[in-house]
């Protein structure tokens, strides 16, 4: 593995390898000395375009426990805001000697245009709207803690689907891993490519989630409403979109005693998820934090910790 | 010091899968051998520890050291009553040749019951070879904790040490030239005990 651009870059063995690894390094986060040398003298950049709490503090822990040294460069204050071009920034950082981008950025595609003018691995932490594929990764290893293997489960994926880089990356993991995904939000937030994607689609919430409209769900995945993202006309009003597709504590009786569920964060709440939902029994959203430390060190070990001819 | 049990090595030579340019692999100690070897490397095990207390623990190197330090363990309590805590050390991210070997997946660490602090660690491996997995191990097993003291047991010891590392207990030392390649199976993993010389001295 070169670089990880879109979960579709990960088959099947290699997504495991990803999960298994992150399985080993979770014990890490429970120990004293949380350290581990396999990355020592590798340099890691995170080069975020836009803002970010929990990926890019999460890709820091994970980098620094794996020993390797990890620098911070946002566009706020770089040189990015006198006007330098993405493809002059990406290989000014890269001269610097550093042997992994991790980038994000808010349009859709510019990690994938970078990793080709780079030497360096380029890890994607977000496109656009595009792909975001360690959220998919530390979302399957929350899965995978829950509720074992996930071949044959059902994972209902709802909320913005058209904005989503979440929903994307992990309808195209999920499937890659045997499971069976319903994205479920109201016609305007469903994109338009959606049935060609290997998944089903409703507009209903209600019936998806006492599993009349396509079978039993195993765990339910919110998204967040994107309002940054949105030049409006998407919905009527909040309260509206609230009503329809937010899990209201009435909706969370729906679900079965022990189907998590998942949001990726930072969450709205209210609108597309109720605190009963975010801090019930069945939420599992800081099991999702603690996995993404887990998840990014395996995907950085198994990236830069191997020979140094990267095999493409 | 117990002696090796001599001239009792038997030379069937079996035909198990013949890699192309290696002759077949010569068995070098049949199961019952493992179980009598396993038997007196516990009875050495029980012979140190006894003066402090028992205050030992196990930790098998992945894959084939953690069920040599289950069995170590078993027979250790068989023959002296005292259970040792037994626990398993992955040495994966400590190895030096990480860089050129490429990753490679992961084993399980645990910690034996009561921690390593204080207490004697006895690092279990199956084959004593350049003495570079005892290196990382002992590079991983800082991170558990501090022991007492640390000792290594391995199944064989087939000389050509790189490191200035010896074992404390030894189940068979095996002359060897560095061409060769041993192989431990253990019924754990493997489905039947024996240790096999392939290729030609």
């Amino acid at each position: 593995m070169r670089h990880l651009l879109s979960a579709a870059d990960l088959d099947r063995d290699e997504a495991l390898a990803i999960l298994d690894a992150a399985a080993r390094m979770h014990s890490v986060q429970t120990r004293e000395v949380k350290k581990l040398p396999p990355l020592r003298g590798r340099t890691i950049v995170n080069l975020f375009f836009e803002d970010s709490t929990r990926t890019r503090s999460s890709f820091e822990i994970a980098g620094k426990w794996l020993s390797a040294d990890v620098i911070n460069v946002s566009a706020k204050g770089s040189s990015v805001s006198k006007g330098e071009s993405l493809r002059d920034t990406a290989l000014t950082v890269e001269a610097m000697g550093v042997d992994a981008l991790v980038v994000r950025h808010g349009a859709s595609g510019a990690v994938a245009r970078i990793a080709q003018w780079v030497d360096c691995a380029v890890v994607n932490a977000g496109d656009g709207t595009h792909e975001h594929p360690t959220q998919a990764l530390l979302d399957a290893y929350t899965l995978r803690a829950k509720l074992g293997e996930l071949a044959d489960r059902h994972v209902a994926i709802v909320g913005d689907i058209t904005h989503s880089r979440v929903a994307r990356s992990n309808v195209l993991l999920l499937r890659t891993l045997g499971a069976r995904v319903t994205m479920v939000a109201p016609p305007t937030l469903l994109p338009a490519g959606v049935a060609t994607w290997p998944c089903e689609t409703s507009w209903d919430l209600d019936a998806v989630l006492s599993g009349k409209a396509h079978g039993d769900v195993d765990a339910v995945m919110m998204l967040r409403v994107q309002r940054e993202r949105m030049s409006g006309g998407y919905f009527p009003t909040e309260r509206e979109y609230a009503i329809g597709y937010g899990l209201s504590p009435e909706r969370l009786d729906l679900l079965g005693e022990d189907v998590p569920v998942l949001h990726p964060g930072p969450m709205n709440r209210g609108l597309e998820i109720s605190t009963a939902a975010a801090d019930g029994a069945r939420s599992v959203v800081l099991q999702q934090v603690q996995a993404g430390v887990a998840v990014r060190m395996a995907v950085l070990y198994r990236m830069l910790a191997g020979a140094e001819e990267v095999s493409v | 010091m117990l002696r090796e049990p001599a001239g009792r090595v038997p030379r069937r030579a079996r035909a198990v899968s013949v890699e192309p340019g290696l002759s077949a692999p010569t068995v070098v100690l049949s199961a019952a051998d493992v179980a009598r070897v396993t038997d007196r490397m516990a009875h050495q095990i029980i012979e140190n520890v006894a003066k402090s207390d028992f205050d030992a623990v196990l930790l098998g190197i992945p894959t084939r050291g953690v069920p040599l330090a289950r069995r170590l363990a078993a027979r250790i309590e068989v023959f002296s009553g005292v259970a040792l805590p037994v626990g398993s050390l992955d040495i994966t991210l400590y190895r030096d040749d990480l860089r050129l070997r490429g990753v490679r997946p992961l084993g399980e660490t645990t910690e034996p019951a009561g921690g390593v602090d204080g207490r004697l660690a006895i690092i279990v491996d199956d084959v004593l070879f350049s003495g570079r997995s005892c290196r990382a191990a002992l590079d991983a097993l800082t991170e558990l904790g501090r022991p007492r003291a640390v000792q290594l047991a391995a199944l064989v010891d087939r000389g050509h040490r790189q490191l200035p590392i010896r074992a404390d207990y030894v189940g068979k030392n095996l002359p060897t030239s560095p061409q060769q390649k041993v192989r431990v199976l253990l019924t754990e993993v493997d489905g039947e005990d024996s240790v096999l010389v392939e290729g030609t001295s």
